[in-house]
């Protein structure tokens, strides 16, 4: 395995007396996928607002580039490369798609180089050059997923992470998601793909964590999970191999 | 100019710095029903440093501006950690208690009041608006405002894009309170009297109300709503005569064409009030109508990018 970017260990969240997340340590390479699979309510969105700083972990460490950034703000945590995409694309409704594309380097000072960027996402995708000056509300749910992508790319991450991003999209925008975010990866962007659709997330993934009411109960490479009967009979259906 | 116009210019002025101090919270999603204490400060300070030690106007008026700014940022930090009706509720309670304050208050006036000695005309506040709205247009235009706008849509996501969500609403907030300030300065100036009564209840619910029913989501809006009330009432008050003697007319009734009461311009007011709130809930101005309106905007940028590609 290369060198760990992002780097967590013995993470605990909790809210309240609810513990959401219990001493996950788990690691995300240099140009790796790491995939976090589990079902509803075993602390995948948790253990992500912890990463990206919406909640305070109530225990354990979290290191980026070498840096702790256990209690670093959001700001501090998007300065240092990692940037998250959230769960149910969620654009700013009042904006236009330039707008928000504008929004994802509001930490940057280089405006010559964002209006750069931003070209380059319009190159990528063609729907959103066209609509540039269009209220993002219009989009289709696989444009808003892609303003989405791009607007975390504008932010220049070295890591991006995704929560669910496949939920509610057709099984065609799935299909051109994972193949974006394989060819993000290969561009040398690192990747945390938080994902109820266990067969895709596996299929690009390198790494997987399996998280079960907030522990991690399976770790190993994709292929390996992939194979794994526990695994099947927990989220693929025990499909025979 | 007569009188009436010169009072009526100078009200408008007035009411649309006013609203636009209330705007700045509302457009980061706080709605801000102190608006009466804000303004009361910014009067009463304005009036006491005229009054009793002789201030020039500039220092009155920025005084009056800086004293509500310097409240309303220290308050912001404590009151901004309430949510929805609670905000409304702990805005309206800081309002009040400016009020009590300055009731209480000797050197104040108290119940009777303060004088203002140095007078304004119309054109003061008139200039004032105009600085005013303009600063908030370029402010709306700039980055900061993209931010509010951004805080205002979804706060959470904002926050992921690492903007500081706490302090928008706070410089959205303080900067707000300033603005009503320097609108309660004005005020002082052109009415030459400062009265506690004036700064009431009904004066922070009616400044809300032109911004919300004028519309929050472009800077627009406030100018619209403060215009449309000040002017409606104005409006009916000629209408208004009229109409009852036309429809006493048609009715055949003869010799009925006392005024009618004052009440009713209030009446009609709140009949439009609550209409608007039906037909236009995001207000009079909304952003897709300003934008549908500039279509001379578009076509240049879309040559601009084409001519980029």
């Amino acid at each position: 395995m290369s060198e760990a970017w992002l780097e967590t260990e013995a993470l605990d969240v909790t809210y309240g007396r609810t513990h959401a997340v219990r001493g996950v340590s788990l690691t995300v390479g240099e140009g790796e996928i790491v995939a976090v699979l589990g079902a509803n309510g075993a602390g995948k969105t948790s253990l992500l607002r912890a990463l990206q700083g919406a909640v305070k972990p109530s225990g354990g460490t979290i290191r980026f580039m070498g840096r702790d950034l256990t209690n670093a703000g959001s700001a501090e945590r998007v300065r240092s490369g990692m940037m998250l995409v959230p769960e149910g694309r969620q654009i700013f409704v009042s904006m236009t798609v330039h707008e928000n594309l504008l929004m994802g380097g509001h930490l940057r000072r280089d405006q010559s180089a964002v209006e750069k960027d931003i070209k380059a996402v319009y190159e990528r995708f063609p729907n959103l050059a066209e609509r540039r000056d269009m209220k993002a509300t219009v989009l289709s749910g696989g444009e808003q997923q892609m303003l989405a992508v791009g607007r975390a790319l504008i932010g220049r991450p070295k890591l991006m992470m995704l929560d669910e991003p496949s939920l509610g999209l057709s099984p065609l925008f799935v299909e051109k998601l994972f193949s974006l975010i394989q060819e993000l990866n290969g561009e040398g962007l690192s990747i945390l793909l938080v994902e109820q659709n266990t067969h895709m997330a596996l299929e690009i993934a390198s790494r997987a964590y399996v998280l079960e009411l907030g522990r991690v109960t399976l770790q190993g490479a994709a292929a390996d999970l992939a194979a794994d009967a526990a695994l099947a009979e927990a989220y693929l259906g025990a499909e025979p191999a | 100019m007569s009188g009436y116009w010169i009072g009526l210019i100078t009200i408008l002025s007035i009411n649309v710095i006013f609203a636009y101090g209330i705007f700045l919270a509302v457009a980061t999603g706080q709605l801000n029903l102190g608006g009466a204490g804000f303004q009361a400060l910014g009067a009463y300070a304005a009036a006491y440093l005229a009054m009793e030690m002789d201030q020039p106007l500039f220092v009155t008026i920025a005084s009056g501006m800086i004293v509500a700014g310097v409240i309303g940022f220290a308050i912001s930090f404590p009151i901004l950690r309430l949510k929805g009706v609670y905000l409304v509720l702990g805005t309206f309670a800081f309002a009040e208690v400016v009020a009590g304050l300055i009731l209480n208050s000797d050197a104040l006036g108290g119940a009777t009041g303060l004088p203002v000695p140095t007078f304004i005309d119309w054109d003061v506040p008139a200039i004032a608006a105009v600085i005013v709205a303009v600063g908030v247009f370029w402010l709306m235009s700039t980055r900061f405002g993209l931010v509010v706008r951004s805080v205002h849509d979804d706060e959470v996501v904002a926050d992921l894009m690492g903007v500081n969500v706490r302090m928008v609403r706070v410089c959205a907030f303080a900067l707000g309170a300033a603005l009503a300030g320097l609108s309660g300065a004005l005020y002082a100036h052109a009415y030459s009297f400062v009265e506690i009564q004036v700064f009431n209840a009904s004066l922070s619910i009616y400044v809300l109300l032109y911004v919300l029913l004028g519309g929050a989501q472009t800077a627009w809006g406030p100018l619209f709503g403060a215009a449309f009330f000040t002017l409606l009432p104005e409006a009916l008050r000629d209408t208004l005569p009229a109409l009852k003697e036309a429809v006493f007319g048609a009715l055949g009734i003869e010799g009925a064409a006392t005024p009618p009461d004052e009440s009713w311009r209030f009446v009609i007011l709140g009949v439009a009030t609550v209409l608007m709130m039906i037909f236009r809930p995001e207000g009079l101005i909304t952003r897709t109508m300003v934008e549908r309106l500039r279509p001379l905007n578009r076509a240049p940028r879309a040559a601009r990018a084409e001519a980029a590609e």
